[in-house]
């Protein structure tokens, strides 16, 4: 593997950009579209130790159940959950459009053998995951241990094989500067990822907004020298609207329209679907409705 | 970087609905008088000029114009506040006035940056986030050294220079008229201070604070008018000092008018700064500072970064990124809150931009230009840039003072160095390298007043600004900005 180490990242010129993306102004009929997208660009998430089978189609049964009122608005893009979930998961969205994801690899740590992450994957895999969000190893990277960290990413991505499309976790947190988080980015997309994602959500800080723009920058770059888009799913952190409207922004600026599709662009969240359906109701009714009419949970 | 791949596209898909910034609550005069002694009074000629709003070409008030007895009332009305209350006052009350206006200014910051849009063209983002802050900044800045005078120099004893002739441009208009005002205040002179022709108004509203803030008349005189006014101050037997930021050509007959005079001087004239890539920069950062280096306020920055040098291993894709980055800017309506470029500031400075646009066309090189729907009225003028330019193409040479760019390659540091100072100008430049030390001795070695590394067009009332060569001469802001006011003895 030939890595192109070139690219440098400067702190200050990224959040000087990111105070600029969040100045825009985002009014009635934009902002409407903005938190459809958004509806649909979100990945339900539920990773605790305590997950069980009923919790699971609960979240399942509300990702297809969003709001009755406006079966208008899409759905959310996929339900995210721990290898043991995911029959339950296949089985409750069957019916639906909405995708299985499942976290391998032994998430969130990665501390693991080759071995295990690569079973864990297959049988996520074949328990009907269509989605499969890994971890990369953080101590291999900080041991400077690049090619490790390639090879294992590239297995995996083997292992997922056409079933399923591969994220790649790079777990910000824990990367330390901008030019780490570059790097990483840019290991995870010449191994074959096809989405890079931020964060576990299990350390903080999660998603940023300026962590968001320097792997959006390495995926426009790839854009740039291959014409292969890779898609972007920050995680963690994001839990109102406003917030989340600024990384679409982000995404609008920087990667354009190819990207704002669900196919290329994803929110880790829990709490956000409920923000976006109480802004849309507003933008709709023009009152804010109490947060008991939003299904928790 | 292959050219076979599909080149982005950021509009059309989910494109921002207008923001307006509210006007509802505004009101403008019908009619501005010169701000004399303290008073708002009618110039003595009873003659007005119109005041035009550049999005619509409508008018949006008339404004006073001072002729030779107005200009020496204000100028009499100066020194005798200099030779009175102005000149007995402590320093610390004096501190206290200067710190007055910026509490002020910043109380009054909505309204300032709704009309300072109106009137000069200029998005709302810029004024509401820029120039006013910084205006209010750099009184707060001034204020603080009022009483500190003689840390500043020590062993020296600073006396204030008496009357100041003051003249600044249309482009910053506020914020001018604070880095002329707050530092001659500091140091205990007084003012004269005329605004540009086309941005009168928020130079008006600032008499309106001053005089809230109960400065003793006097102290700061407002008078209006145009070129002709200019004249009379610079002219004035009774001003010790002139300080003007404008054009060059304006700045060299000012200098021939005053020599043979007692008239000390500070010039911020033009400039034709160079913006430099190189091959280890950040450079998606860079790309940003080249945006807001050349696109701020339309161009109509005496610092803006009109010639972008870019190493040659990066030029293509330096360039792409460029290109897709002006994709996104949005360009109509300064009081949308979502406008990256509004409007030129006057008919006439659009024919200047369009004239060097033909130029550049017509000398052969290739233009880009952001394509865009622009407003049916008014004056307006997309982002544009020109590649395949070289040092001896017009466009490389002069100030254009709008939204165009002229973009050269280099091989080496060398080379740059001298192409950068090629130039009768000297204002300013911009490096863009990951390596700290060839940052540093590029800042050694090109002639520009002041060298932004890895970021470009950032201002703060700490740090001194002025120019080499034609750019003109003393400081502006910082320490540095106390003694072009000051008598060191």
């Amino acid at each position: 593997m030939i890595l192109d180490l070139k690219t440098k990242v400067d702190k200050l010129g990224i959040e000087d950009r990111v105070s600029r993306i969040t100045k825009r102004s985002l009014k009635s009929e934009a902002k409407l579209q903005g938190l459809k997208m958004i509806l649909s660009m979100i990945d339900l998430t539920t990773l605790e130790g305590m997950d069980t089978n009923k919790r699971v189609e609960q979240l399942c049964y509300k990702a297809t159940h969003l709001h009755q009122e406006l079966p208008e608005l899409p759905n959310v893009a996929a339900v995210c959950v721990y290898p043991n979930m995911v029959k339950t998961a296949s089985n409750s969205l069957k019916d639906s459009e909405v995708k299985v994801a499942s976290v391998a690899t032994a998430f969130p740590s990665g501390n693991s053998s080759l071995e295990v992450k690569i079973q864990e994957t297959k049988e996520a895999v074949f328990n009907g995951a269509e989605e499969i969000d890994m971890v990369i190893s953080r101590g291999k990277f900080h041991s400077g241990e690049y090619n490790y960290v390639f090879d294992e990413i590239a297995i995996i991505k083997e292992n997922c094989g056409d079933k399923a499309r591969l994220k790649v976790i790079l777990e910000t947190g824990e990367l330390g500067d901008y030019d780490h988080i570059r790097l990483a980015s840019e290991i995870a997309i010449k191994a074959g990822a096809d989405f890079i994602k931020t964060s576990t959500g299990k350390i903080k800080p999660a998603a940023t907004l300026p962590i968001t723009l320097v792997m959006l920058e390495a995926i426009k770059d790839h854009y740039y020298n291959t014409g292969k888009m890779v898609g972007m799913k920050p995680a963690g952190g994001i839990s109102n609207s406003k917030l989340a409207l600024q990384y679409l922004v982000m995404v609008k600026e920087t990667l354009g329209n190819l990207w704002l599709d669900k196919h290329w662009f994803r929110f880790g969240a829990s709490s956000l679907a409920n923000d976006v359906l109480m802004q849309i109701l507003k933008q709709k009714t023009g009152v804010y409705q109490s947060n008991n009419y939003f299904s928790k949970g | 970087m292959s050219s076979k791949i599909k080149s982005l596209k950021y509009n059309g898909k989910w494109d921002f609905s207008t923001s307006i910034e509210s006007i509802e609550n505004l009101s403008i005069q019908k009619e501005y008088q010169l701000f004399i002694n303290g008073k708002f009074q009618k110039p003595v000629d009873k003659k007005y000029f119109p005041s035009i709003n550049p999005t619509n070409e409508q008018q949006l008030t008339r404004i006073a114009k001072a002729e030779s007895k107005d200009v020496d009332m204000a100028v009499n009305s100066a020194r005798a506040a200099f030779n009175g209350q102005w000149g007995e006052i402590s320093a610390k009350q004096r501190a206290k006035y200067i710190y007055r206006i910026a509490r002020i200014i910043q109380e009054k910051a909505k309204e300032l940056a709704v009309v300072e849009t109106l009137d000069g063209g200029k998005p709302i983002r810029e004024s509401r986030d820029i120039d006013i802050p910084l205006a209010a900044a750099h009184f707060f800045y001034y204020a603080g050294w009022a009483d500190k005078l003689n840390y500043a120099f020590p062993n020296r004893t600073p006396k204030p220079l008496g009357v100041v002739g003051q003249i600044i441009p249309w482009n910053f208009p506020l914020m001018m008229a604070a880095w002329k005002i707050a530092p001659a205040l500091a140091t205990g002179n007084t003012v004269v201070l005329k605004p540009a022709e086309s941005t009168s108004i928020t130079a008006l509203l600032l008499a309106e604070i001053i005089k809230e803030a109960e400065l003793p008349p006097g102290v700061v005189n407002i008078i209006t008018g145009d070129g002709s006014t200019g004249n009379l101050i610079v002219n004035h037997p009774d001003l010790n000092k002139i300080a003007f930021t404008g054009s060059t050509q304006v700045g060299k007959s000012i200098m021939q008018s005053i020599s043979g005079t007692n008239k000390r001087s500070t010039m911020e004239l033009g400039g034709k700064a160079a913006n430099i890539i190189f091959e280890d920069a950040p450079l998606d950062q860079a790309v940003e500072g080249v945006i807001n280096g050349i696109y701020f306020n339309q161009g109509h920055v005496c610092c803006a970064g009109s010639r972008l040098f870019i190493q040659e291993s990066v030029y293509d894709v330096v360039l792409r990124k460029l290109k897709d980055r002006m994709q996104s800017l949005v360009v109509g309506n300064p009081l949308d809150k979502n406008t990256d470029i509004g409007a030129v500031n006057s008919k006439q400075q659009l024919a200047t931009i369009q004239k060097y646009i033909d130029i550049g066309v017509k000398e052969g090189a290739d233009i880009f230009q952001l394509n865009c729907e622009l407003p049916k009225s008014g004056y307006w003028c997309p982002p544009t840039l020109f590649t395949n330019v070289s040092q001896s193409h017009s466009i490389a040479k002069e100030e254009i003072f709008g939204p165009v760019l002229a973009v050269q390659t280099f091989r080496t540091t060398q080379e740059v160095i001298n192409k950068a100072n090629n130039t009768p100008y000297g204002l300013s430049a911009g490096v863009w390298t990951d390596k700290g030390s060839k940052a540093f001795n590029l800042a050694s070695k090109l002639k520009a007043g002041v060298i932004w590394a890895n970021t470009y067009n950032k201002f703060d009332p700490t740090s001194p600004f002025g120019g080499y060569k034609e750019s003109g001469h003393g400081r502006e802001g910082g320490l540095h900005g106390l003694s072009p006011y000051l008598n060191l003895e």
